[in-house]
């Protein structure tokens, strides 16, 4: 069983995880997938772990999915394609994902990179669904997440025309939050989720709950929901630590209780 | 003298292009064309080449495009012009540009059109004495392209650049010089010899942190005070890992010459 991935951590709270398949420019092939899917599984299991960077190399994040793979597939095998139980699973993981995204970010990388919560980016990246080319479309969430991204304009020349677009015009349009030498992409990926790392574990989870919620339903609902989390919290320790660390000027001490 | 359209060679770190169509005057066809292409993508990858010098052969430098290459017969169907710079311009210039060591441009001639903005982009540009730069697009109708109409106002200022772009006249290789459009002139006898001591030079230097200078400098045209000073954070940081910068502080701190292995 070949490992297609690198990982390392957790420390400080972060774990590591490297796509590795240099020679196809970690294309996604579905063990790849599930190699990812289970390591989230398991870092999910792991208190250590607080936060998780996903990259990959230098020349690329992930250019897409394994084609050759993907051409074995008729109707009937697509029906029964175990990759959308893989993708399911790393949509379902509940701790901040940071992305450090280099070169390549294209067709099923590029929806694995809005899997993740926050998106860094070096200025070499390029952002695209390139699926309209081969004469299939994005089937990893790309048509979805794309339009809530960057909005209807942009994904909607994206998906159809295939080309991708520069890391300034994916900050411009919202897809990624900062820009980074590419040197330093994954650097700063780490201190950001070392960042994350650092605060109260179930304020992080809750927030980011309710930053999911935002994409998923009407105005009334989300801010019911945000309500209900934020009240949640007045029953934590660490919200009493937070505060008094606070008062006190002082770094506060979370413990996730 | 070969056939080949390119000369490509590599030594002691310093690669070598000229330019090789002298019957007409250096000028680009589809041949010459692949031939950079590939020579670009060459020097990129062989990790030995720490600087670039790009020279023509014969009396000129680059005449720009070959138009023989591209005659609009009457009633034939105009060429896409856009597509000649996105397909084979384009991508050469950003690669020149983006090369991550010193290019050096020895101008032996006349640079016309293009030419003289292949030139131009490249980091240090020395020229013969009886070399001129003519930005000869307004004559037929055209406007200067592979960057020269970033390049120029950069170089020479706006006022310059509209007058020698609207007039299409020849610019002496002095007259460039005293306009700081290019580094240096030299008696055209010498031009050889200096532009390969100066590469050979730079080839011996800390590459990393030239390359990263470059970047800087670049990214400049596009960036406010605030965001190059973050720029050059950034850089700092990256250059201050680099085995050149600790060797050039030890051997500063031991009083003698540096070795830098470009990395």
């Amino acid at each position: 069983m070949p490992s297609y991935l690198i990982v390392e951590g957790p420390s400080r709270g972060v774990l590591r995880i490297t796509l590795y398949r240099p020679e196809a420019l970690n294309a996604l092939t579905t063990a790849l997938l599930a190699e990812l899917a289970e390591t989230l599984v398991a870092a999910e299991q792991n208190a250590e772990v607080r936060a998780v960077v996903i990259t990959g190399s230098q020349r690329a994040f992930a250019a897409g999915a394994d084609i050759k793979e993907m051409a074995a597939h008729d109707l009937v095998g697509m029906l029964e394609d175990p990759r959308q139980r893989h993708w399911a699973s790393i949509a379902r993981f509940s701790k901040p994902i940071v992305a450090a995204v280099n070169g390549f970010c294209l067709g099923g990388g590029c929806e694995l990179a809005m899997h993740a919560d926050i998106l860094i980016a070096g200025e070499d990246s390029r952002f695209g669904q390139p699926e309209i080319n081969l004469g299939i479309m994005p089937g990893a969430g790309g048509t979805q997440r794309l339009v809530r991204a960057v909005g209807k304009a942009l994904a909607t020349q994206m998906v159809l025309t295939g080309e991708p677009i520069s890391a300034h015009r994916a900050l411009e349009a919202g897809l990624i939050s900062e820009i980074t030498q590419p040197e330093l992409a994954v650097e700063r990926a780490l201190a950001v989720a070392e960042t994350i790392a650092a605060k109260a574990p179930l304020a992080v989870r809750l927030a980011r709950e309710a930053l999911h919620k935002a994409e998923d339903t009407d105005l009334t609902t989300g801010l019911r929901f945000e309500r209900h989390a934020f009240t949640l919290l007045a029953g934590t320790r660490d919200r009493e630590e937070g505060i008094r660390a606070f008062q006190e000027k002082r770094p506060a001490t979370f413990t996730g209780h | 003298m070969s056939e080949a359209p390119l000369l490509y060679s590599v030594e002691d770190g310093v690669a070598r292009f000229t330019l090789n169509r002298p019957d007409s005057l250096n000028s680009f066809n589809a041949e010459l064309h692949t031939a950079m292409r590939q020579a670009l993508k060459a020097v990129r990858q062989d990790g030995s080449v720490r600087a670039l010098l790009l020279t023509g052969s014969g009396r000129g430098f680059c005449a720009g495009q070959d138009l023989s290459d591209r005659n609009v017969a009457p009633g034939a169907e105009t060429p896409d012009l856009g597509e000649s710079l996105e397909k084979r311009y384009n991508p050469m210039l950003r690669a020149l540009r983006d090369l991550p060591f010193p290019t050096i441009c020895a101008v032996n001639g006349v640079a016309a059109g293009a030419g003289a903005n292949i030139a131009l982009a490249c980091d240090i540009v020395l020229a013969a004495r009886s070399a001129s730069f003519i930005q000869a697009f307004c004559k037929i109708g055209l406007l200067p392209d592979s960057g020269g109409t970033w390049t120029l106002p950069r170089l020479v200022g706006m006022a310059r650049a509209k007058g020698l772009t609207m007039l299409g006249d020849k610019l002496s290789a002095e007259q460039a010089e005293r306009w700081g459009m290019i580094w240096k002139v030299v008696d055209d006898e010498a031009l050889q010899d200096e532009a390969l001591t100066l590469a050979r030079h730079l080839a011996t230097q800390p590459t990393r942190g030239l390359a990263l200078i470059k970047r800087a400098l670049h990214a400049s045209a596009d960036n406010s005070f605030d965001q190059q000073l973050d720029l050059e954070r950034d850089l700092q940081r990256l250059a201050g890992r680099t085995a050149d910068y600790r060797e050039g502080v030890a051997a500063f701190m031991e009083k003698r010459q540096p070795s830098f292995k470009g990395g």
